[in-house]
């Protein structure tokens, strides 16, 4: 069977975990229903903030923004050693990179999902950032839904090469207009010698859009992969579980992710490292929380090398007695020096820590909400203050608003 | 006890002068009416009365299992404790059906048993919510010996003392002018009670010392003796077992709960831990007035 024909039949190959999602009821085109920045609408600007975009990108190193399938003109900072494009042009200007590093880390007919974004055109963000170099701002990058029933296909490749260190925000948002919708976005990264790649995504999308992003990453010898994960809006259905591949002897991970389902949401969201070199360290931190909607936490450490180190903790906090949170960890040692370990809890909030609070002088809202603040500060580096602000402050409004 | 008898006398005047003259007043910082009270069906407080004045300390005696920690509980308005009968008035209002943080802003501390750990909320931020500027959470923190715990989630993995102190370093930054002491001295090594005592003076006096020689926490001077009652602007209640914080803390007046109910059985807070090292606690309440309206 040729290439051609394994993707083709992998357009019906339904995926490991979630829903399946019936692509044919979705309008796959490739036309430009925004020209430029400038026809994005306010609401869809303001999600675009929310989600962690500045939009006149001073202080960030580059900016690259995809509305539906068509990616509109990335800017880079004067001077600033980054590559930022269109994959599809990436792969024209760099066969060699093609022939390295395209549909490598994530299998091309993995899915219906990814095999229908290898199949059609090619879009998404190229990142590269060359050995030794350190950017100093972040690069930020937004996936844009302004059409509605809207299918879109992202293709994204990072490569951040041996010494050299990125900081990538990623905000993927719908305009306010879009009611059903889907998005399916595949990225694949590669972290080099002694290279460092912090990756933070944010999600806003509205409560008919389904999601079902398809990502790996492969970290070298002495690499640091940071990935953060933050959907506290309202979305229809998410599916995803990121792999991380710690290939390189010493090479480390965490997987950070804060989740907020209010009713109508289910998000179903993992994190799996494979710790294949001698004295790997993985840790995966997930945070979920609850008021009426559908979590499902998965975590995998799988450690098949000498001496490596792995902590898993996912804990989960019911706001009320709708909707579920499920904490599914699971720890594969191969060898007998394998230190693995994982907790996991889900409850409500204790009401004797809200007496403690409001004896103290706050409200019971006030206590509610510091508790929960305090469940969910789990350090998430590399996030800018803005946008640390602006989750915290929205989170303050889900656990008081829909909460109680 | 024999070191302490001296005192005895010296709560003799203290008592009939000021604070009795302050009792029959209308200052009263807490006023218990014929209060009963009921955990999960079961009545376990009966007909108490308690009159605190200002600058008064209170202590309250009793075996394990008593209602003393009920007692507590029920005047900082936590939610197991359900009032079946009688009133609690605080600075003349009545806070019987408050929540707690109406009466923690009313001037209402507690230091409470076993305080639940919150994950992710730093013991400094908890400092600050009590009502500290961040200038003195440094400063109160080192007093306390938690400089060190400031970044720490709250209570997590504290030991016994460390708790003790954490709530009194709290205490401190939210300056309550009714002080709730549950059982300060358990579960303190020898070392920290005094610790433990001159913390709880400094919340009773609410104003730095100031004297010749003064350490913050104020009363450091005092270290070893007695801290004088006519210092405190603020009052206390205060449950002990074995009254060793009575070595630091001026207590003015002393009651025994015994089964629920309240008991007045001597005149000063020494003699009435005498007498119960004595007699026992049963043998101290036959026969004794129970503590009226």
């Amino acid at each position: 069977m040729s290439e051609q024909e394994k993707l083709q039949a992998a357009l019906q190959k339904q995926a490991a975990f979630g829903r399946d999602i019936d692509l044919t009821t979705y309008d796959d085109n490739d036309v430009a229903h925004v020209q430029s920045e400038a026809d994005i609408s306010a609401g869809g600007k303001e999600k675009m903030t929310n989600v962690g975009m500045e939009l006149d990108g001073a202080n960030r190193s580059g900016s690259f923004i995809q509305v539906d399938n068509v990616v509109l003109e990335p800017k880079v900072k004067k001077q600033t050693p980054l590559e930022l494009m269109n994959t599809g042009m990436a792969a024209k200007k760099y066969p060699e990179l093609v022939e390295k590093y395209w549909w490598k880390a994530v299998a091309a007919d993995t899915d219906k999902y990814t095999a229908i974004t290898a199949l059609e055109k090619e879009n998404g963000y190229f990142i590269r950032v060359k050995a030794g170099h350190k950017l100093t701002y972040p690069v930020q990058a937004c996936v844009f839904l302004s059409h509605e029933e809207q299918l879109q296909r992202v293709h994204n490749v990072i490569i951040v090469e041996e010494g050299a260190e990125l900081n990538v925000v990623s905000g993927c948002a719908s305009d306010p207009c879009v009611d059903k919708a889907v998005h399916l976005g595949i990225s694949e990264f590669y972290v080099g010698k002694d290279a460092k790649l912090t990756f933070t995504m944010i999600h806003n999308w509205g409560p008919n859009v389904s999601v079902r992003p398809r990502s790996a990453t492969i970290v070298e010898e002495g690499g640091v992969y940071i990935n953060n994960y933050v959907c506290i809006e309202d979305a229809k259905d998410v599916q995803m579980n990121p792999k991380v591949i710690l290939q390189g002897e010493g090479a480390v991970t965490r997987l950070n992710s804060i989740l907020a389902a209010a009713e109508g949401s289910h998000l179903d969201v993992g994190g799996t490292v494979y710790l294949d070199a001698k004295g790997t360290r993985a840790e995966i931190i997930a945070r979920s929380l609850s008021s009426g909607g559908e979590i499902i936490n998965r975590g995998l450490l799988s450690g098949k090398a000498e001496e490596v180190r792995a902590h898993l903790e996912c804990s989960g906090l019911m706001l009320s007695d709708a909707g579920y949170i499920s904490a599914i960890p699971q720890l594969d040692a191969f060898v007998s020096n394998a230190d693995m370990t994982h907790e996991a809890a889900v409850g409500r909030i204790a009401p004797e820590e809200i007496e403690y609070l409001m004896a103290r002088g706050l409200d019971e809202e006030e206590a509610t909400a510091t508790i929960v603040r305090g469940f969910l500060n789990i350090n998430i580096e590399g996030l800018p203050d803005s946008l640390a602000k602006k989750i915290t402050d929205t989170l303050d409004a889900f656990s008081l608003n829909k909460g109680m | 006890m024999g070191d302490l008898y001296p005192l005895n006398l010296f709560y003799g005047i203290i008592k009939s002068t000021l604070f009795e003259k302050m009792r029959k007043g209308e200052a009263q910082v807490l006023r218990i009416e014929n209060l009963s009270v009921a955990v999960a069906d079961k009545e376990i407080l009966h007909h108490v009365n308690l009159h605190i004045a200002p600058g008064e300390v209170h202590v309250l005696f009793g075996p394990n299992g008593t209602g003393k920690s009920s007692l507590i509980g029920t005047i900082m308005g936590f939610d197991r404790f359900k009032v079946l009968e009688g009133k609690i008035y605080f600075k003349g209002q009545d806070i019987t059906d408050a929540a707690p943080y109406e009466r923690a802003r009313l001037g209402l501390g507690v230091m409470i048993q076993r305080p639940p750990t919150i994950r992710g909320l730093s013991l400094r931020q908890m400092i600050s919510i009590c009502g500290a500027t961040p200038a003195e959470v440094e400063q109160m923190a080192q007093w306390m010996g938690l400089a060190e715990f400031l970044d720490r989630s709250v209570n997590d993995g504290f030991s016994g003392g460390e708790l003790k102190r954490s709530e009194l370093l709290q205490l401190m930054a939210q300056k309550p002018e009714l002080l709730l002491l549950d059982e300060p001295e358990s579960g303190v090594d020898v070392e920290n009670i005094a610790l433990v005592g001159r913390a709880s003076n400094y919340i009773l006096h609410n104003a730095p010392c100031g004297g010749a020689g003064c350490e913050q926490p104020c009363c450091a001077q005092h270290a070893g003796l007695q801290a004088a009652a006519k210092d405190n602007q603020h009052s206390g209640l205060i449950i002990t077992h074995l009254g060793h914080i009575l070595k630091y803390v001026p207590a003015t007046h002393a009651h025994i709960l015994y089964q629920g109910e309240m008991h007045d059985v001597a005149e000063t807070p020494l003699e009435i831990l005498e007498q119960i090292s004595r007699d026992g606690y049963e043998n101290c309440v036959k026969g004794s007035r129970r503590a009226e309206a």
